[in-house]
């Protein structure tokens, strides 16, 4: 039996996010790392660096675009539609106290006492990972706006805001480039129970033995509630190509990071 | 009187047997036979305190050396300095004054003596020397007057004059022998690394910047140095004059960035996030950061390194 985990919508969400973060990324770096050795080459990918300036901000673009459909979506779910649960409860990315007590039940766990926290729909490091990439957005979109259009920023704010801005952009790219392609492709593909890869993301369902196993809470609850049917989905599809696509986004990030770490170590 | 008839005989017969045989040198003339006509147009003494003073004449105008007859011929060959001077010979070979003169057949290119002097070559350590260092804007004013004068009004200029030794004269930018034509990407890139051998630290902070950054990695699209502070008249940013200054930074920031005004204008282009002074924000951000990547990644190393010794070991 399989379940349903992400519908339609947040899988074209993270297909956006995946694509335009690895653009963004390999178009940035040249600059953000302008005095190694491979920051020209990068940048000759893209033509030179015009190139990689207008790949990039298109890339910012559909970013910042996915992200407001996103969050639009959430408000119309949340203000129009009535939906409940979407801003506290079990199944809602809002923090809940029982993160804090997974999040001590798996470090308890990490020293050898007790056993895995029984998880809900999003684990702690799932919530993370979401609020970074919408903390990220915000205001890696605000200072790259800022940097896009300094003129018409300027009528609103003093000019040493394009200094913060940039510097702002640059740290926060350090940050999410590093989180992105190391703590969440750990804690998504590589970790323990999840090598090589997870393919949730793509075929946005998952088999009733992982939910019971990963997610017991949420298991325990819909099963309470004889609301499993409901999420009933077939049998997955685009596995071989989740396969192809996970490998490709995989390996440029680690690839982006093994240049990010030759450029410090050199 | 046998013995010197003899020795003649004898001298005069190896002569002539050198002659005969066609392989006798004529003895080259001594500097005191040339000046004996071109007195007038060398001045001896002059000749003896340059730094070739103790050459003779032929060393340098190598084809009299083998002339037996004089008055010679009017047209001698060039004197080839490269004989003697072969690395600098290559790299003048290489420069736009030598592409000027001996490919475009611009004549008054300059060549070694129309800026080292003919019969008064001295050492560039020289003051009397053409090439020391605060006499060459006068040295290459003589062609490029119109640049010597902007430099004349620069901060650069009146440092040279009051002999401030890292003051730079045009060969520090330019080279001395290697000149390249200043209008090239290339060129403009390099020149960022030359205002930077006595400018480090501006030239680091401006390493921080997007201009910085973009040319850094070998793109000239956007601001270098000379962009806003000017090549040859560069002033203080304190004086009204300067392209810097507060008087006329909008109308320089302007000719990139259409439509900057007086806010705008208030960007810091040699930023430095470690000095709270020159902007409170930007340090408050870099500590902000400062704490939140480490602790980022701090957090979540150990937590996946934990995860992944225990998940090693089984459930």
């Amino acid at each position: 039996m399989n379940y349903v985990r992400f519908d339609r919508k947040t899988r074209l969400l993270h297909g956006v996010v995946m694509i335009t973060f690895l653009g963004l990324s390999a178009t940035g770096m040249p600059l953000l790392f302008s005095d190694a050795p491979w920051a020209r080459a990068l940048a000759g990918l893209f033509l030179g660096f015009k190139g990689a300036g207008l790949v990039h901000r298109f890339m910012g673009a559909s970013l910042l675009l996915a992200v407001a459909c996103h969050i639009a979506d959430v408000s119309w779910r949340a203000f129009v539609r009535g939906e409940r649960g979407l801003f506290w409860g079990p199944t809602s990315m809002v923090p809940q106290p029982k993160d804090v007590r997974d999040f001590v039940a798996m470090t308890k766990w990490f020293a050898g006492r007790g056993s895995q926290p029984a998880l809900e729909h999003f684990a702690y490091w799932e919530k993370f990972d979401y609020w970074a990439v919408l903390w990220g957005t915000a205001i890696m979109g605000a200072a790259g706006l800022i940097l896009w259009f300094p003129v018409f920023a300027s009528r609103m704010l003093p000019g040493w805001m394009f200094n913060v801005a940039l510097f702002v952009h640059g740290a926060e790219a350090s940050l999410a480039i590093g989180f992105i392609f190391a703590v969440h492709f750990f804690n998504g593909h590589l970790r323990p129970g999840k090598f090589p890869m997870d393919l949730v993301i793509f075929t946005g369902t998952v088999s009733a033995t992982e939910l019971q196993r990963e997610r017991r809470a949420e298991f325990d609850r819909l099963r309470a509630a004889r609301a499993l049917e409901q999420i009933a989905a077939p049998s997955p599809a685009l596995v071989r190509r989740g396969y192809i696509v996970g490998t490709i986004g995989v390996s440029l990030g680690l690839a982006l990071i093994a240049l990010i770490v030759y450029a410090m170590i050199r | 009187m046998w013995i010197r008839l003899g020795s003649f005989a004898a001298a005069a017969w190896f002569v002539a047997g050198q002659a005969a045989a066609g392989q006798s040198p004529p003895k080259p003339p001594a500097n005191e036979d040339c000046l004996a006509c071109h007195g007038e147009h060398v001045d001896a003494k002059q000749f003896e305190a340059s730094t070739h003073g103790p050459m003779a004449c032929v060393d340098c105008h190598a084809d009299l050396a083998a002339i037996a007859e004089f008055p010679h011929a009017d047209k001698l060959a060039k004197v080839k300095c490269a004989s003697c001077h072969h690395d600098i010979g290559s790299k003048y070979h290489d420069s736009i004054h030598a592409f000027a003169k001996e490919k475009a057949g611009l004549v008054v290119a300059p060549a070694c003596a129309d800026c080292h002097g003919k019969h008064d070559v001295r050492p560039h350590a020289d003051p009397e020397s053409r090439v020391f260092r605060a006499k060459i804007p006068g040295t290459c004013g003589r062609c490029h007057a119109g640049i010597k004068e902007q430099y004349d009004r620069g901060v650069h200029a009146a440092r040279l004059k009051i002999g401030e030794a890292p003051a730079p004269s045009c060969a520090d930018c330019h080279t001395a022998h290697t000149i390249q034509r200043a209008d090239t990407e290339k060129w403009r890139l390099a020149a960022t690394a030359e205002c930077g051998s006595c400018h480090a630290q501006v030239v680091e902070s401006f390493r921080r910047t997007f201009h910085g950054k973009v040319t850094e990695i070998g793109f000239s699209a956007v601001a270098t140095c000379a962009y806003c502070h000017g090549a040859h008249d560069i002033l203080s940013a304190a004086n009204s004059g300067s392209r810097v200054s507060k008087a006329q930074l909008v109308e320089t920031c302007g000719r990139c960035h259409a439509g900057a005004n007086e806010r705008f204008v208030e960007y810091d282009p040699h930023p430095n996030p470690s000095d709270y002074t020159r902007s409170a924000v930007l340090w408050w951000a870099n500590r902000f950061y400062w704490v939140l990547i480490p602790g980022c990644f701090g957090f979540f190393a150990l937590h996946g390194a934990l995860w992944f010794w225990r998940g090693r070991k089984g459930l």
